[in-house]
């Protein structure tokens, strides 16, 4: 009798236990917090695109159009052989998908996306730049990119785009008097074509510089137009915001609801990756390691800097922005610790597609990455954001699993 | 009855091992959530964040030691992450005479993570009536923020904080 009774018990353990197992397999249920969360981060929270004050051409389809050819010229460079899509590859989401960037030389840093940057209040992996324009015209005079000069450029307008551009931005002035606007000559690291900026007329220079400002406007006005597209994460918002569980479960597995669940929840990923964009947009050191072949970078230490001197910035003369537009210049933190080794975080829409990842491509693949974050190492210098947070290998996978459904669906 | 024992103690070992295996192997599934919360706690080294419930997030305070009176409206309401935005600060004294000619200072952060305010706000004009205009403010994740005031006016300084609390 007793023996019948013990047995009865065991076998209704072993099917509670059964039970409680099978729970697991249950349709994800997400609180109210969970689902507001899911909201800010779904594409449809994207407000329409602003107006950039500093540029006043952004929004004319006839400045994209001649950015659009820009982009692709790769008469501007001093080889002959870069455009901006050399190593913004409109079919690799507009980056190029290697450790450094390749310009006529090799950069310091990972080649950033384009993609929904428009957004952006700062620009480059250490917000040296303020503007989609004042940033275009970096790389332009970089000896490592496209290693031309303002001279050259202008002649090139002239010889090839004169129509477009005047249509757009009125009178070209005549460069065709080398003596006066010699073949290459700009503020660049060259010391010859230095020193013969230096040798123009403040006039002269003043109207060279007038159109290499127009070339960056034109250039914006064209990738203001690229945009993120929708992909199956969003999807999956969709239906949970529409109360449709069902249509939802088809959308994701498991393993991405729950990789989703700790993205929002305890792997605090949400707090850089945040909005529809699933990025700040500020400046975070995370403890990403040095690369020992690569100068000293302190990050944003740097970019703070650089940005106030900028020419280009928005308080600055070529800026078509009034000052009280201009308040991210304004009331930008520009010293203190947090600055340290800070970087931008990239947008993680398609981060799946554009390995490898941080700002000198120091981790080849999503699962390296998942690791650094769930390592926070110490910081080579300042102090990382990071803090220890408990991921074991199996949630860090479904974490990626999560973050290769922010792929566009195309 | 030694038969019977030895059925006990094989039926429970037997049920104890399986529960045990099956958690073990689960783990991964399961994920900590499942755990005892004290357990979890350990894991992951740190305590619950605080809720909106248990913050004072009233946007209208007397100052530390009690010599003004200190409101806010925010031109962005309500405040969203990541939007630089204005504040328009009032200030009156303890007995509710308009503070004017105030020097202040604008500082905060997010006590849990312990990192400060991604954006440097100032204080840009006296608009009179009390009231100061507060620029370039900005809160870039969800969370627990505060916005602290070092407010000095005829020599006499005291402090307040806000608490906001934020989604996203």
């Amino acid at each position: 009798m007793l023996k019948k009774h013990l047995l009865l018990t065991g076998v209704t353990f072993l099917l509670s236990a059964g039970i409680l197992l099978g729970c697991n397999a249950q349709p994800a249920v997400w609180s109210e917090a969970e689902v507001e969360n899911m909201r800010t981060l779904w594409i449809g929270s994207l407000p329409p695109l602003p107006p950039d004050p500093s540029n006043q051409y952004g929004d004319d389809p006839r400045a994209a159009a001649l950015g659009s050819k820009l982009f692709s010229d790769t008469r501007f460079s001093s080889n002959g052989k870069v455009a901006c899509a050399t190593c913004h590859l409109a079919e690799k989401d507009f980056q190029d998908g290697i450790p450094l960037g390749e310009g006529v030389g090799t950069t310091n840093r990972r080649t950033m996306s384009i993609v929904g940057t428009a957004y952006s209040p700062w620009f480059f992996w250490d917000g040296r730049k303020d503007s989609q324009w004042a940033q275009a015209l970096g790389p332009l005079e970089s000896a490592v990119e496209h290693g031309g000069t303002r001279t050259q450029y202008a002649h090139l307008m002239q010889t090839n785009y004169k129509a477009e551009y005047e249509a757009i931005f009125g009178t070209l002035p005549d460069f065709s008097d080398m003596a006066r606007f010699p073949e290459s000559a700009g503020p660049v690291s060259d010391e010859a074509a230095f020193a013969a900026w230096n040798a123009m007329t403040e006039d002269d220079r003043e109207a060279v510089t007038q159109v290499y400002v127009n070339m960056g406007k034109a250039i914006a006005a064209f990738e203001r137009t690229i945009m993120p597209s929708e992909s199956r994460f969003d999807q999956y918002v969709a239906a949970i915001l529409a109360n449709d569980l069902k249509k939802a479960e088809t959308i994701f597995t498991q393993d991405e609801v729950e990789g989703l669940k700790l993205f929002i929840g305890s792997a605090n990923c949400t707090r850089c990756h945040n909005g529809p964009l699933l990025t700040d947009n500020d400046f975070h050191n995370t403890g990403v390691p040095a690369v020992a072949a690569l100068p000293e970078d302190t990050g944003r230490v740097l970019g703070a800097q650089q940005v106030l001197a900028d020419e280009f910035n928005c308080l600055g003369k070529y800026s078509d922005a009034l000052p009280e537009d201009c308040d991210e210049l304004r009331f930008m933190l520009s010293e203190g610790d947090a600055l340290e080794r800070a970087y931008k975080p990239p947008s993680l829409r398609d981060v799946a597609n554009r390995a490898p990842y941080m700002h000198a491509g120091q981790f080849a693949t999503l699962e390296e990455v998942l690791r650094h974050y769930h390592d926070a190492p110490i910081a080579p210098s300042g102090h990382t954001e990071l803090e220890m947070i408990h991921l074991n290998p199996y949630q860090q996978s479904q974490i990626i699993a999560f973050l290769k459904t922010l792929s566009s669906i195309k | 009855m030694k038969a019977q024992s030895k059925t006990i103690v094989i039926t429970v070992l037997v049920t104890v091992a399986i529960l045990f295996a099956a958690f073990f192997l689960l783990m991964p599934v399961f994920g900590p959530r499942f755990m005892h919360p004290i357990m979890s706690q350990y894991m992951h080294g740190n305590s619950d964040p605080i809720t909106s419930n248990e913050l004072d997030t009233a946007t209208e305070k007397l100052t530390e030691n009690g010599a003004y009176h200190v409101s806010f409206k925010s031109d962005l309401d309500p405040i969203t992450i990541n939007q630089i935005h204005t504040w328009v600060l009032h200030i009156e004294s303890a007995d509710g005479q308009s503070v004017e000619g105030a020097t202040i200072l604008v500082d905060g952060g997010m006590p849990e993570h312990g990192h400060g305010l991604p954006t440097a706000p100032q204080v840009t004009q006296d608009l009179g009536n009390g009231d100061y205009l507060v620029e370039g403010l900005k809160f870039q994740m969800g969370g627990w923020w505060e916005v602290k005031f070092n407010i000095t006016a005829n020599g006499n300084t005291d402090n307040v904080t806000f608490n906001i609390m934020l989604g996203g």
